[in-house]
């Protein structure tokens, strides 16, 4: 229950957040007004919109199908909340396999995505759907194999083990390349600029969601906010110590406040690079990927195996 | 047979019913409380505001299919490579010259299908 | 029944029944949809009796991969994704291969097992499948390596054999999307 809610709200915070961050740095303020403080109050007005919106299945699509894909895409980032550690004790389950189950029920989503685009039976819908399987596809394997790197260092799979692995120093410090190459492909993920060509609007209108209405829209949303989460919750732990302090002060604030903090810190950068770079081309990102992550991630496993060897 | 791994698994099954239960009621709401006005346009595929050409479901490139099939392969190489983070500590310095054999074999196909250009686009 | 049993007969259930409507559906897309229900029906198998990693390896290659790699054939070949429906004349006889796998499968997992005492699960953890596989299984694990290799120059082949000299000219019957497409490249 408390990760359904916790999967309920910190999106919605997540997109407030986007809309203002990127409001401000674009001096394009926008409903300011509703409910006072930076007019947070527009939030749930967009969600009671959204249910009250028609919802338009086309004729041609198919429609279980297409009635499915919003589930199928989303139901997958609420299952990752489970095994994430929000404090030394703060977490709904502790899997031994804990990353690798991350990994594998991500992967589920791609298929929510191709549903989506096939069932519109719309020509865009459908070269995006594909546009964003194969760069889901491309990055989900620097995202394998940075992970890879951090459980040779941690010596386990398991969430909470990394965690507490990270106690004397950060792996930020051991694994920067690491930390970069998971970064980058987090963001590929997420489908979120620089990377967002699936969903491209000036070229084939949202990709995969061009025939999505009201609700089952707002859920594919709902899946990318909660994704931003999930994503820099993930890179939290694998890097950053999740719910480890800084030496010193460590103790004195709680584990939740750091690894709120953390995240809240990451999932700002993301949003920050939405308003910085432009898009890339389509062909520009499967090259990064295979040309240039992919073989860096291979190298980097292979030298932490030798370093670690070798210091023990 | 820890009576924990079951447990957690329980939480795991109890989350994702828990997730597909909130769509189906969401969707419930939304079909009780949204209007439903269907007009024939409004039904059709979507295509700039011109009327569709040709059929939605129409192939595209073969581009995307060397990339899907590169990533099986890599996958697959990834699922052996968790196995061994976990334990190569303990196996020493052989482990590593073991998976370095074996991504090094990997590694040439992918400069292979570098050199053919088949990574390449335009 | 132990609680074991019963997860395991609503999987089986679950799966045998996606299983035939895969094999029974017309549409190519919707059959390779019930494919991905049928696989994570036999990861979910592995979660019941203690195989975690291999579960979730399943979750990963199968549906994660192969699935995806099924739906892009599809969806950039010829096959008739669209409404067309998918028939043949042959029901009978697939019909009958089908059973005949099925007795050959029962017989075999009978005559190996059937008299055997009920083994005792204990959870096997990813450390022991990496000690058991980089100890005793050493060669068999390089020679998949060159196995993955061959698989990959095939691939590599095939993809240069639809692209010869970097030009994209199909040869005929082109859908009027890549006409589009191409025309504005030009």
């Amino acid at each position: 229950m408390i990760v359904l809610g916790f999967f309920l709200t910190a999106p919605m915070g997540i997109g407030y957040m986007e809309h203002k961050v990127l409001a401000h740095m674009q001096h394009r303020l926008g409903p300011m007004e509703a409910g006072g403080f930076h007019g947070w109050a527009q939030l749930v007005a967009d969600g009671v919109k959204f249910i009250q919106k028609e919802d338009i299945i086309p004729k041609a699509a198919d429609s279980w199908v297409f009635t499915l894909a919003p589930a199928v895409v989303m139901v997958p980032y609420i299952a990752i909340f489970a095994v994430i550690p929000f404090g030394r004790t703060l977490w709904a389950e502790n899997l031994d396999i804990g990353i690798f189950y991350v990994l594998a029920i991500t992967a589920i989503s791609v298929i929510g995505i191709l549903m989506a685009g096939w069932a519109s039976a719309n020509k865009f819908s459908l070269i995006g759907a594909l546009r964003a399987a194969a760069q889901l596809i491309a990055y989900e394997l620097p995202l394998i194999l940075a992970s890879v790197a951090v459980v040779m260092q941690a010596g386990t799979l398991s969430l909470v083990g990394i965690s507490e692995a990270q106690h004397h120093y950060w792996y930020i410090f051991t694994q920067p390349v690491g930390f970069f190459i998971f970064i980058v492909a987090s963001l590929a993920e997420l489908t979120r600029p620089p990377f967002d060509m699936p969903i491209a609007d000036s070229e084939i209108i949202f990709g995969a969601y061009t025939e999505y209405t009201g609700l089952k829209f707002a859920f594919f949303l709902l899946a990318e906010y909660g994704g931003i989460v999930a994503f820099s919750a993930i890179a939290s732990v694998l890097f950053l110590g999740g719910y480890q302090g800084i030496p010193v002060i460590g103790h004195l604030i709680p584990g939740f406040f750091w690894m709120s903090g953390k995240v809240g810190a990451l999932a700002f950068f993301i949003i920050w690079l939405r308003a910085t770079y432009p898009r890339l081309r389509e062909d520009q990102l499967q090259r990064f990927a295979w040309v240039a992550l992919i073989p860096l991630a291979l190298a980097d496993i292979m030298v932490t195996g030798v370093v670690k060897v070798l210091v023990k | 047979m820890s009576e924990t791994y079951y447990q957690s698994y329980g939480i795991v099954v109890a989350l994702l019913i828990g997730g597909v239960g909130l769509v189906a009621v969401a969707f419930g709401a939304a079909r009780v409380v949204a209007p439903r006005r269907q007009l024939p346009e409004k039904l059709t595929t979507y295509e700039c505001g011109i009327d569709p050409v040709g059929e939605g479901w129409s192939q595209s490139q073969i581009r995307y299919y060397i990339y899907a099939f590169l990533f099986v392969i890599f996958d697959v190489e990834s699922v052996f490579l968790f196995p061994w983070a976990t334990t190569f500590e303990r196996l020493g310095m052989q482990a590593v010259v073991e998976m370095g054999i074996f991504v090094f074999i990997l590694a040439l196909g992918l400069l292979y299908a570098y050199r053919k250009k088949v990574l390449e686009w335009v | 029944m132990s609680v074991q049993e019963i997860t395991f007969v609503i999987i089986a259930v679950i799966g045998g029944v996606s299983a035939v409507r895969m094999v029974t559906s017309r549409n190519v897309v919707h059959a390779a949809l019930y494919l991905v229900v049928t696989l994570a029906m036999v990861g979910a198998v592995y979660l019941v009796v203690a195989a975690e990693f291999l579960a979730w390896v399943q979750v990963l290659i199968y549906v994660g991969a192969i699935v995806v790699l099924l739906l892009f054939s599809l969806m950039l070949t010829k096959a008739p994704i669209g409404r067309d429906t998918l028939d043949n004349q042959q029901r009978g006889l697939a019909a009958l291969v089908g059973m005949g796998v099925l007795a050959g499968l029962a017989f075999l997992i009978q005559d190996s097992f059937g008299g055997s005492k009920p083994i005792t699960l204990h959870q096997a953890t990813t450390e022991q499948v990496g000690v058991t596989l980089f100890r005793g299984f050493v060669w068999p694990f390089e020679v998949v390596s060159v196995l993955l290799l061959a698989a990959l120059v095939g691939a590599v082949v095939i993809a240069r054999k639809d692209d010869p000299a970097g030009s994209r000219r199909g040869p005929d019957r082109r859908a009027p999307l890549r006409r589009g497409s191409e025309a504005t490249r030009r």
